[in-house]
């Protein structure tokens, strides 16, 4: 039996764009979706910028009943969901439907759900809060709320560690395909841009105080100051390679062929970050070497230290080879456990497409010993991309996409 | 007593702010001897019109009665009477 794990749907949501070509199209052109905050007034916040999904009115794609009970972001990853499903066109089926499970990270939940509940509870007593707070402000929320309407009754979970979550629900999905599934919706789609998502985090210290757009994440620049929080993110199709082939799946985007996931040592203990060897163990996981990748996307966190952090792991695995380095989410902000989904996204876009999507608004320091692909998209033939994810606290994950060009077992007629 | 009356179209308003409207069912047509499942409402549904009510009406509702009730026209009685 086949173990290859392939993506045949993809959906999208975010700040420059929701659906997935549109995303796509402004993202090879390097158009930006970071701007002032919209959905609170952040006036007296000391930082005052967000990625939001622009004109997003829910109505227009969810039924009524769902919108009582749904956070905004959950309300976005339906529709991501149903995007992705409707691109692998999967109908839904009573026979597979325990073979078909979900798997999403989150790092909050649905705090604006959360927030105004809780001033009810708070403010005028528990008899105020009501009862779909029992389910939407969790950090399973939208595994439930996607299986519920999409009839995945199979496995079922939530990842849990921050940006980092983006690559380990993937990974989750891809244990769930060894263990039998046929099909996994996975991913991640987040967002908290309301007061409390704002104070929680702002104590970070990693958010940006600069009021342009254009200079406010600005990773591996000497000018970085930390970075625009935003929402949004992506839920891929995840499929069986072969159950993909036996259903006649319109396309395959490429394989999740390698994962690996390591923890930064207490601070004090004298080690180095592992960020590291989670790129080495992803490389082994695929059985590839360093030199059969083509581009990575880089998790580029805005926050000096973390940034050499970073460069020096990526120079460390790939010696003096240039290996193209970008971070599309300069024009998006960072979205939490949905940004590294939608990294994976689009790397496989950029696999299909032979062109690597630019870093915005950054000119590489020479600090970062890395080829940064800033200013404009870089064509170039891609077969394989590594895609690097960090969550706060010491979450480190990467994950390597191979391009379904190089997958000699699938029938041409599948490609694309 | 609540401090006003429920009418029947106040009723009519809360369910649908509180839990939406079904695909198919008109809430403005014959409704209140409808169970609730039939118009697509679940328990949590019907739990959180409770808590849309309370808020509203400033009338607590008892929960093994709110489970007693099975239709709209019984919600009404049972809040009009609190």
């Amino acid at each position: 039996m086949s173990t290859r794990s392939v993506v045949t749907g993809i959906g999208v949501a975010a700040p420059n764009g929701l659906g997935t070509e549109t995303y796509w199209a402004r993202t090879r052109a390097g158009v930006s979706g970071i701007g002032p905050v919209a959905n609170f007034d952040a006036g007296g916040y000391s930082s005052r910028l967000a990625g939001e999904v622009p004109g997003f009115e829910a109505e227009e794609y969810l039924p009524s009943r769902l919108l009582p009970q749904t956070d905004r972001m959950t309300r976005l990853a339906l529709v991501a969901a149903e995007q992705a499903l409707a691109d692998a066109r999967v109908l839904p089926s009573d026979d597979e439907a325990l073979n078909r499970g979900v798997v999403t990270a989150s790092s909050a939940g649905g705090f604006e759900f959360g927030q105004r509940e809780l001033e009810r509870f708070f403010g005028k007593g528990p008899e105020f809060m009501g009862a779909y707070m029992s389910f939407a402000w969790f950090y399973a929320v939208n595994t439930g709320q996607i299986s519920i309407r999409n009839g995945l009754k199979g496995p079922g979970g939530v990842l849990v560690s921050d940006q980092a979550g983006g690559l380990d629900a993937i990974a989750q999905a891809r244990r769930q395909l060894r263990r039998g599934s046929s099909l996994m919706v996975c991913g991640g789609v987040d967002g908290s841009i309301c007061p409390w998502g704002w104070v929680a985090r702002q104590t970070s210290g990693r958010f940006s105080t600069d009021d342009d757009p254009a200079t406010a994440y600005l990773p591996f620049d000497s000018r970085a100051a930390g970075h625009v929080p935003a929402e949004g993110g992506a839920i891929l199709v995840l499929e069986d390679a072969e159950a993909a082939r036996r259903r006649g799946a319109p396309q395959i985007y490429g394989e999740i062929a390698g994962y690996a996931a390591t923890f930064d040592p207490r601070p004090g203990s004298g080690r180095g970050p592992a960020l590291r060897r989670a790129l080495e163990g992803a490389l082994a996981d695929a059985g590839t070497a360093a030199e059969e990748i083509d581009v990575v996307f880089a998790d580029a966190s805005g926050t000096p230290e973390l940034d050499l952090v970073e460069a020096e792991a990526i120079r460390a695995v790939f010696g003096d080879r240039p290996v193209p380095v970008t971070a599309p989410k300069t024009m998006l902000g960072r979205m939490d456990a949905g940004a590294a989904s939608l990294d994976v996204a689009a790397a496989l876009l950029a696999i299909r497409d032979g062109v690597i999507p630019p870093t915005i608004n950054v000119r590489c320091s020479d600090r970062y010993p890395i080829d940064l692909v800033t200013g404009a998209p870089r064509p170039a033939p891609l077969r394989s991309a590594l895609v690097v994810a960090r969550g706060h606290g010491g979450f480190n994950s990467a994950v390597i996409v191979r391009g379904a060009a190089t997958d000699t077992t699938t029938p041409p007629n599948a490609r694309r | 007593m609540p401090q006003r009356t429920m009418e029947p179209g106040d009723l009519r308003r809360i369910l649908a702010e509180s839990a939406g409207v079904s695909q198919g069912v008109d809430l403005d047509g014959d409704i209140f001897d409808a169970e609730f499942p039939e118009l697509g409402y679940d328990s949590i549904a019907v739990m959180e019109m409770a808590t849309r009510i309370t808020s509203e009406y400033g009338v607590a509702i008892d929960d093994d009665e709110l489970w007693e009730a099975k239709t709209p026209r019984h919600l009404l009685d049972l809040v009009n009477r609190s």
